[in-house]
């Protein structure tokens, strides 16, 4: 069986599942977050009653960050109905924008979008929060209310996004009946040369698929080239697993994922054992190719969707209003080094706006020094509008009062994983995507750069 | 009398993904609140490119959708889990979507809240129908017929009993797989 399979059936109480079977899952870990949390809550009360218990405490992660630091006087009242279930039920895992386990967020907006408004519980994006908190542990099935939850399959595990129904399906059984996805096996070689990184691979996958081909599968990464890669590059392949219509994305656990979890739930103090699944030497795919990552280069996709791709190198033509680097794919520690390699000692050209994805990366990236100076302020001195609250932000538009949106039809290069029409806000705006050295090039010309022109 | 509905079909091409159908800065609604459910309805697909569709899906003043239908291409629904898609659609009162083929979340959550039948068809319709157009579904033959011609449909096989019932808990407590409403 392959990797999905396998942890299907055992979480099925099965011997072997086949692709097509529907089984019944038992659930290790329900997430939810501001915008689909409320909704789901809603859903679990209307069908279990008012005074309903969801099925198991400890298995609840929910984490406020879509449209957090906004004005927005629903947004705020979705944070509270959070808190609210949180503390009717006793929920253990939820990180709060503020400490207050009574209080009421309210963003102000006369501070400003740059400066911290979170207490100290805050942990900003789901996606990348997760396993930072210690939520991701090898050989568990995990759903989430949001469709980038396919990046914990970066963790060895089963990982996919829902909808709100079955999320209050979850919130009272426990359990959900799922259809066992036909597995794609990506295989991956050879090194990547300077200049590229794990997006350029995944952006290229899936213009090579297209935006559909993986529909209803499993995307299964092995190889060297999948050995060599650490945690966040492959958290960045596997988030867009979904951006190929992939069920779900999944890296072998390793001992590279061991000691990242490990340390992480040692940190937080979550729950410690787990069991993970090895690869089996029979395995069936429906799809299976060799990449050679060495061969890759700076890969852009192209407005209106992310399987449109083109080479960095070949868009010069393309002039920029905007750049941005952030969200659950692009706005880890490592992305933003990245990008503070190339805009180090330069100035931006265009509107350029980062905004990391966990308050840990804004430490992170004040905590890092390079000669004198912080990474943080490489990149402010570099002209990068940067913000501490981290947050989904323009990845996804949001309120029109959100950090970074488009409010007006423009061109914008962004190291995040989605661009379809409107994405970003505006939906006459053509949105770009790539690495973060390619938008952080790209920022520097004020058109897409390919990132090489600028490393040594 | 077989079942069937009657109704002006809305045309869209390949791929609108659920920014599309429901900008995500009306995601602030809460779906299971009544009043901010029927507010969803009025912005069904307004995230739709205003050069490419001219025709508006719901009149600026209004909850409801005179397009009882929608066509589409391929990998209708793509994009983020929201669920507040096939809600927007329901609660505007579209009855189906018939797409060459859907992404995967958009269909399961189609069929969960029971909120709308996703047809697959079985040619390529965005290219035969227009906005406007008057069709009759017939839920028991799994055709559609507009313009003198009847289009072949997918049938929705085991998801058809669930959107029949209202979706999973209802389809789930009427075959014993949870228990009753207290």
């Amino acid at each position: 069986m392959t990797l999905t399979e396998k942890l299907l059936a055992r979480a099925s109480g099965k011997s072997a599942v086949r692709p097509g079977d529907n089984v019944w899952v038992n659930v290790d870990v329900l997430l939810t977050h501001d915008v689909c949390g409320p909704g789901t809550i809603g859903v679990f009360k209307r069908e279990f009653g008012q005074n309903a218990k969801v099925w198991d405490r400890d298995k609840i992660v929910i984490i406020p960050d879509h449209y957090i630091f906004t004005a927005d006087s629903l947004s705020n009242r979705n944070v509270d109905i959070l808190r609210d279930f949180v503390r009717e039920q006793g929920l253990p895992y939820f990180y709060d924008v503020i400490d207050e386990p009574e209080g009421h967020w309210k963003f102000d907006a006369s501070r400003g979008q740059l400066k911290r408004q979170y207490g100290s519980g805050f942990a900003g994006v789901c996606h990348t929060a997760l396993p930072r908190k210690g939520h991701t542990r090898p050989g568990e099935i995990l759903f989430g209310t949001d469709s980038h939850t396919c990046m914990a399959g970066a963790f060895g595990l089963f990982a996919t996004g829902i909808g709100n129904t079955d999320a209050g399906f979850i919130l009272g059984t426990g359990k959900l009946l799922i259809k066992v996805p036909e597995t794609m096996r990506f295989y991956l070689e050879g090194e990547m040369q300077p200049g590229v990184m794990a997006k350029d691979v995944i952006l290229h996958v899936i213009g090579d698929i297209g935006f559909d081909g993986a529909t209803y599968r499993a995307m299964q990464w092995e190889g060297p080239g999948a050995r060599g890669m650490d945690m966040d590059d492959r958290m960045t392949i596997a988030n867009m697993a979904i951006e190929a219509g992939g069920k779900n994305g999944i890296f072998p656990a390793d001992q590279k994922t061991f000691d990242y979890v490990d340390e992480r739930i040692a940190a937080n103090g979550t729950k410690s054992q787990y069991e993970p699944v090895d690869l089996d030497r029979e395995q069936s795919f429906v799809f299976d190719r060799t990449y050679d990552v060495s061969k890759l280069e700076p890969t852009v996709a192209m407005h209106p969707d992310p399987g449109n791709r083109a080479l960095a190198k070949d868009l010069g033509n393309i002039s920029l209003d905007r750049a941005y680097i952030g969200s659950c794919t692009g706005g880890k520690t490592t992305d933003f080094l990245a990008f503070a390699e190339i805009v180090r000692g330069k100035s931006v050209k265009i509107d350029t706006f980062g905004v990391p994805a966990t308050p840990d990366v804004v430490a992170e990236l004040k905590n890092t020094r390079w000669d004198e100076h912080s990474v943080w302020d490489i990149l402010t001195d570099a002209g990068v509008t940067m913000t501490e609250n981290a947050s989904c932000a323009a990845c996804l538009g949001g309120p029109v009062d959100t950090f970074g949106r488009l409010n007006t039809p423009m061109n914008c290069i962004s190291a995040t994983n989605r661009n379809f029409p409107g994405r970003m806000g505006s939906k006459e705006s053509h949105v770009y995507l790539a690495s973060p050295y390619t938008v952080a090039a790209s920022a520097l010309a004020g058109r897409i750069t390919d990132p090489r022109e600028y490393l040594g | 009398m077989a079942k069937t509905f009657t109704g002006k079909v809305f045309v869209v091409e390949d791929n609108i993904d659920t920014d599309q159908i429901i900008p995500a800065q009306y995601l602030t609604l809460v779906p299971t609140i009544p009043e901010e459910y029927e507010k969803l309805g009025s912005y069904a697909l307004i995230g739709l490119p205003d050069d490419k569709y001219p025709v508006d899906f719901v009149a600026p003043d209004s909850t409801k959708t005179p397009y009882g239908i929608v066509i589409a291409g391929r990998n209708f629904g793509c994009g983020s889990s929201r669920e507040h898609a096939p809600i927007a659609m329901g609660a505007a009162g579209v009855q189906a979507v018939i797409a060459q083929s859907y992404a995967r979340i958009f269909f399961r959550n189609s069929v969960a809240t029971g909120e709308l039948y996703p047809y697959e068809s079985v040619e390529r319709l965005p290219d035969v129908l227009k906005t406007g157009d008057e069709a009759t579904l017939d839920f028991d033959h799994d055709t559609l017929t507009a313009q003198g011609k009847t289009y072949q449909l997918k049938p929705l096989g085991e998801v058809r009993p669930v959107i029949e019932a209202g979706g999973l808990f209802n389809y789930a407590r009427e075959t014993g797989m949870i228990a009753a409403k207290a």
